[in-house]
């Protein structure tokens, strides 16, 4: 790790744009978040969340500005400390009829950047990983078969196995059940406690509210209020 | 069994051309399903049909090239001009389905299209006819030569060494492309690579069953194998196995019975998915059919 990482925020987004050919999605967006943070992105449907996080971690082309993660220019791949970051998507767009085991599944965590191979020990720290989100008892068997929460607790477990120092987590609560939703915030408040910086991309703060510090409000691709949660509600109110 | 059969069975083991088809069957059989496994996983099962297509271009211009070379054999040069046009072809592919557009379907049939056309046109120009191509179309196993044996056995090595070697960041790939690429993965380099090692697959399995049934080689395994593992590991090993096994199989029928080889290997392995299809609730009554929650009901959100 180089000192410009080690002092640089975790996430860095200066004047960013994106226009993916049907007019602006983003523009001028202006977001840091300090090491150890908890930020939500809050907004309606449509006002650009999603394409935010895409835009972070480099999965959309920018129309301007720039995106940095630990310092590294996101657009310059190479450079970014992909084994520090964590991602959890939206949702997987893989076939349903994909053999995938949820071991296999969250060993694919362990790859990033040039590590095209998980390592020695990979086996056990995927089931530590599954552990952490209750479904230690269930590595062997067809994620395919899983509800739609436990799925989404694989994924954050696949992004967990790196032990990340930034978790980058898309509407986790969409679509689950409550035992789920209430499985996926302790494992977010875990993390929290041990000093992981997390943004979450939320439609309703429902189980995540107590854990969230500050809110970035996003309306038709612009931030619209950024600042501590109990503000932004106080302002919600007037 | 009769004394005929096991004399048949023994002439056949004797037969140093069934020796070499058996051992090409075998390679392709084992080697085809690996990159199959991928192709099936990121839904592309019928990419090789379409690089098979634009193979039969590369043949015929092989054809010509060997024509105006006054080669003695024309033959020579179709299976390294199928490797070429293959590997042009399963770049095009990518190139395609990289940029996403909706008409890549119809940009993808035109390149069908073209190859089966260009082929029959290109072997017209080197003098030859269409019936020239059958062997390639169908598969040609029984001419096979010790040559044949040395480039399949060169070739399924390396397709082993990418397929197996790079399994863990290609099962990421093919799992979830979008995270791979968040992960900082070479996602581009890996696509080009599975596209290219397709490409060497459908050249090689050109000889056993032809480029009209060699996506067959490469699906119908991994098919099979989807029916009764779970893990994508042992998905990719139990479909090698299948490949095999269906390939000597198909093989040996044709020893016994006048029958085309590609033909009998791809109805060997569709009636293996069938009776395993008949019989998976009763040898795997656990193993339910694979249900879609994977994909949440809820909108994506922008």
């Amino acid at each position: 790790m180089n000192s410009q990482t080690k002092a640089a925020p975790a996430v860095l987004l200066e004047d960013l744009s994106v226009d993916l050919g049907a007019g602006a999605i983003l523009s001028g967006i202006n977001l840091q978040v300090a090491g150890g943070e908890t930020v939500a992105l809050l907004g309606a449907n449509g006002s650009g969340k999603t394409t935010l996080v895409k835009a972070l971690m480099g999965l959309v082309p920018l129309s301007s500005g720039s995106a940095a993660l630990y310092g590294s220019d996101v657009s310059a791949r190479s450079t970014v400390p992909w084994s520090r970051i964590g991602y959890v998507p939206q949702r997987v767009n893989s076939s349903p009829s994909m053999s995938a085991t949820a071991e296999e599944v969250v060993m694919s965590g362990l790859l990033s950047g040039r590590h095209l191979r998980p390592g020695p020990g990979s086996r056990d720290r995927a089931r530590n990983a599954l552990a952490e989100v209750g479904l230690a008892e269930r590595a062997d068997e067809s994620v395919h078969l899983f509800s739609g929460g436990q799925q989404q607790r694989v994924l954050i477990a696949r992004a967990l196995i790196r032990q990340p120092g930034l978790l980058i987590v898309d509407e986790p609560l969409s679509g689950i059940d409550r035992a789920s939703k209430a499985a996926l915030a302790a494992s977010l408040q875990r993390l929290r406690g041990a000093g992981t910086t997390i943004v979450v991309v939320l439609h309703e703060l429902a189980e995540l509210g107590s854990m969230i510090e500050r809110a970035v409000v996003l309306d038709q691709g612009k931030v619209l209020q950024d600042g501590p949660l109990h503000g932004f509600a106080a302002g919600m109110h007037k | 069994m009769s004394a005929d059969f096991w004399d048949t069975f023994a002439a056949m083991l004797a037969s140093p051309l069934m020796q070499r088809a058996l051992i090409i069957a075998v390679l392709v059989g084992t080697t085809a399903p690996v990159i199959g496994t991928y192709l099936v996983q990121r839904k592309l099962a019928l990419v090789g049909d379409g690089i098979g297509h634009v193979a039969l271009v590369g043949v015929a211009m092989g054809w010509l090239v060997g024509a105006a070379a006054g080669s003695t054999s024309v033959d020579a040069w179709a299976v390294p001009g199928a490797i070429g046009a293959s590997i042009t072809g399963a770049l095009m592919i990518e190139y395609v389905r990289g940029k996403g557009k909706s008409s890549a379907d119809v940009a993808l049939a035109l390149l069908f299209y073209g190859g089966i056309a260009g082929g029959v046109l290109i072997i017209g120009l080197a003098g030859g006819t269409s019936a020239n191509l059958t062997g390639y179309l169908f598969g040609s196993i029984s001419t096979v030569d010790q040559l044949d044996v040395w480039l399949t056995g060169g070739l399924s090595v390396l397709i082993l060494g990418v397929g197996l070697g790079l399994r863990p960041a290609l099962f990421a790939l093919c799992h979830d492309e979008e995270f791979a690429r968040a992960s900082g993965l070479p996602a581009r380099s890996l696509n080009i690579l599975v596209a290219v090692t397709a490409a060497l697959t459908v050249a090689i399995s050109m000889r056993v069953v032809g480029v009209l049934l060699v996506s067959a080689l490469m699906i119908v395994p991994v098919a099979v194998a989807q029916l009764i593992a779970t893990s994508f590991r042992h998905t990719m090993a139990l479909a090698m196995g299948i490949g095999g096994t269906v390939c000597v199989i198909g093989l040996s029928i044709t020893y016994f019975h006048p029958l085309s080889p590609g033909a009998t290997i791809t109805m060997t392995s569709i009636a293996l998915y069938a009776a395993l299809a008949v019989l998976r609730p009763v040898i795997r009554p656990l193993h339910r059919h694979a249900k879609p929650h994977w994909h949440r009901s809820e909108k994506t959100h922008v």
